[in-house]
């Protein structure tokens, strides 16, 4: 049997020696703040344990190097990540002093640059499989199944960022709320907003280019412009209109987070509703009309469904696109994880912006691989529309 | 009845149909033939108003096409536009069904009209319904989009070159199955093509369109006999005169009494298939049978002869 290389492989096989022989594990610290001592693999963990890993990582590699069967290297590429997971839960509280509640352990270079090289890998053996978009889904209930068990067994309660986490537990839960709410209740808005807008920029050629290049320019306005440009329109209203102050308006906070959000969003759902409907084939429409539909059920039997797909598309890049840039809305009191990004920023307690961006970064993930899913599943004919 | 009433359209200074009028008898097939850009596709969709006229009226059993909303005349008549137009997002199946849907029909009688259909079609309702358009050959969707046509048990059927993508033998047969349906539902059918062949075929009357003008119009014989216009002739083609008027014509309307050997034709076979016999086995007489086979008397090589020569 001949022996094959695989040229991701070896790339995923430099950026894991990268991991392993160049950079920390682990970092220990006296305190939030202080700068701490580096530890590899060898010295964050018991030496069997040290070793598995090690072994484990290894096998894992071999496996990225050659050409092999997707399965197994989504496998070993699960194997290796569940285990540096693991790996520095243990580690954090092998490297903690008995009794000692400063010191802090956290996570180094080395494994982030081992994370990044093994979810390449993951990532590479899915791309390969093709996995029908339920069965996407269902990996990322795995991954997300397996991240609950890990915090809820307790074994990564000796990491500098659950201990972060620890100290304000109700907080976190609180801001995960508002983030969620601006994210989606933004997006919703937008939607909401944005495809009758679509539609009616579909059907009056006039008003097209008027409304995308105002939205154009709307996007191109920096988010803290933005917030600032809305502060008095919403204070005035808060002002003048009655009952608009009950319902939370306000020219700071979370709503002209809401209204920046909103504002953003309505571009890529108005330019791809209108590309949307644009791309419907001409045929199928004159049939629509030419079997006796109404203007309203070509649109909702006909047109709409065939650019659904595209809006998906949209609502994908909004949601994921809004779910990061809620974080700034903690800069104007909107709330969000962004709240501890900018708390830890001001404190230079890295673990604390961590709690932040972590939480954000998996929500954005989660959520573009949901949409993908469901944009798979919604365009059941692939060659269908541009070739009838 | 359709009864076309000096109907113009005019995009812009372009004058697309000029001055048409023409009555089409109900239960009969009309073809629409001329060159391409002549106007026949613009013709066909006034009737159905999916482009409204400039001037002239269209009256559809004595009453003028505007007097209901578009949406509602179009559900009445069966169109299969040129280019089949399926629904790229739905299954053949739910294709079919569109207008009986639109209708309320009971989904019982749906689902039993489209299976009827698609088996009218040689398409298997098990394997062909649940399938995209995208999974059918070209002349399978042609096909499809003819049922959808026809789901709704129309009056009236417009055409636009339903059988272009067809190979010469699906051709035939889908022509034939048009006119089984045809005759069963007494559907009064508009057809427009390109395909002399098919027109002479399927033609209880054909109209001539050249440049939105309607040249001539009757019916097969009278084209070959008494062309309007030069270029009536010219569609017809100066060395297919004599064979058309042979496949217009039935073999049972060259009996005469005799006998003769060999196998007999039926008596509703058309005159030209009989001379391809006679000129195939080298004979020079047929036996004609009728549709029951009781037998008819003979066609002869030289009856056949007198009917294709030039009319006096
Ligand atoms: N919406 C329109 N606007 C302007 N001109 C049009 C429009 N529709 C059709 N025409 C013009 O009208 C003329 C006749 O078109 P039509 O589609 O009726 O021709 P046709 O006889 O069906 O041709 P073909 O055999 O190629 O299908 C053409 O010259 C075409 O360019
Ligand atoms: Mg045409």
């Amino acid at each position: 049997m001949r022996i094959r290389f695989d040229k991701l492989g070896i790339v995923i096989a430099l950026i894991a020696a990268c991991g392993v022989f160049f950079s920390a594990f682990a970092v220990l610290k006296p305190n939030r703040i202080l700068q701490g001592q580096a530890k590899t693999i060898l010295e964050a963990l018991p030496a069997w344990a040290g070793w598995g890993l090690l072994v484990l990582l290894a096998v894992a590699t071999a496996i990225a190097l050659f050409r092999m069967s997707p399965w197994l290297k989504l496998t070993a590429a699960a194997a290796a990540l569940a285990a540096l997971t693991i790996a520095i839960g243990y580690a954090a509280s092998f490297l903690t002093p008995a009794g000692n509640s400063y010191a802090r352990v956290s996570p180094a270079s080395g494994f982030w640059i081992l994370l990044f090289a093994f979810a390449l890998l993951a990532a590479d053996a899915l791309t390969r499989l093709q996995p029908p978009p339920w069965m996407r889904v269902l990996f990322l209930a795995i991954t997300g199944g397996g991240i609950a068990l890990l915090l809820i067994s307790g074994s990564w309660d000796g990491l500098s960022i659950m201990k972060e986490y620890g100290g304000r537990a109700d907080v976190f839960w609180i801001e995960a709320g508002k983030h969620v709410t601006l994210a989606l209740g933004s997006l919703f808005a937008a939607v909401l907003a944005g495809l009758p807008l679509g539609i009616l920029c579909h059907r009056v050629t006039w008003l097209r280019t008027g409304v995308l290049n105002t939205l154009n320019l709307v996007q191109t306005i920096p988010s803290i412009a933005l917030f600032g440009i809305l502060i008095g329109p919403l204070a005035w209203i808060a002002a003048t209109v009655p009952g608009a102050a009950a319902l939370g308006i306000r020219g700071i906070g979370a709503a002209p987070a809401f209204v920046a959000l909103f504002l953003y969003s309505l571009l890529p759902v108005v330019a791809n509703t209108v590309v949307g409907l644009a791309g419907v084939p001409p045929e199928a429409n004159d049939a629509a009309r030419g079997i006796g539909m109404t203007d309203r059920q070509r649109l909702f039997q006909v047109e709409f469904p065939l650019a659904l797909p595209v809006i998906l598309t949209a609502i994908r890049i909004v949601l994921v696109q809004n779910i990061g840039m809620a974080t700034i809305a903690a800069l104007i009191g909107g709330g969000g994880f962004g709240v501890f990004v900018f708390q830890g920023i001001g404190q230079t307690a890295m673990d604390l912006v961590l709690l932040g961006a972590v939480p954000t970064v998996a929500l954005a993930f989660a959520a573009a691989v949901m949409l993908d899913a469901l944009i798979e599943a919604n365009s059941r004919v692939p060659n269908g529309v541009s070739a009838a | 009845m359709i009864e076309i009433d000096a109907i113009t359209k005019r995009y812009d200074e372009n004058t697309v149909v000029d001055n048409v009028s023409m009555v089409i008898e109900p239960r009969t097939v009309t073809v629409v033939v001329g060159t391409s850009g002549s106007g026949k596709t613009t013709l066909l969709r006034m009737i159905n108003r999916l482009v409204e006229p400039t001037e002239g009226m269209i009256r559809l059993d004595g009453e003028d096409n505007r007097a209901i909303p578009g949406h509602e005349l179009r559900r009445r008549i069966g169109y299969a536009i040129q280019g089949h137009g399926l629904f790229p997002h739905r299954t053949v199946a739910q294709n079919i069904a569109t207008v009986p849907g639109l209708l309320g029909w009971e989904k019982s009688r749906i689902d039993a009209k489209v299976e009827e259909l698609l088996t009218l079609f040689q398409l298997d309702a098990k394997t062909f319904g649940p399938r995209y358009p995208h999974e059918l050959s070209g002349g399978q969707q042609q096909r499809v989009g003819v049922a959808r046509a026809l789901a709704a048990e129309p009056n009236v059927l417009l055409m636009d070159e339903p059988f272009g993508a067809l190979d010469p033998i699906i051709r035939a047969k889908a022509q034939e199955d048009l006119l089984a349906i045809q005759r069963h539902f007494g559907t009064t059918i508009v057809l427009v093509t390109h395909d002399m062949n098919e027109a002479f075929h399927l033609a209880d009357k054909i109209a001539v369109m050249d440049k939105g003008r309607v040249l001539q119009y009757g019916p097969p014989v009278e084209l070959v006999r008494a062309p309007a216009a030069p270029f009536v002739e010219t569609l017809i083609g100066d060395t297919e005169r004599p064979f058309r008027l042979l496949a217009i014509a039935k073999a049972g309307a060259a009996a005469e009494p005799g006998d003769a050997d060999g196998e007999p034709i039926h008596e509703d076979r058309s005159q030209q298939e009989a001379l391809a016999d006679l000129l195939w086995s080298g004979r020079n007489a047929l036996p004609v049978i009728s549709a029951t086979g009781v037998p008819m008397g003979r066609v002869t090589l030289e009856a056949l002869l007198k009917h294709a020569a030039r009319p006096q």
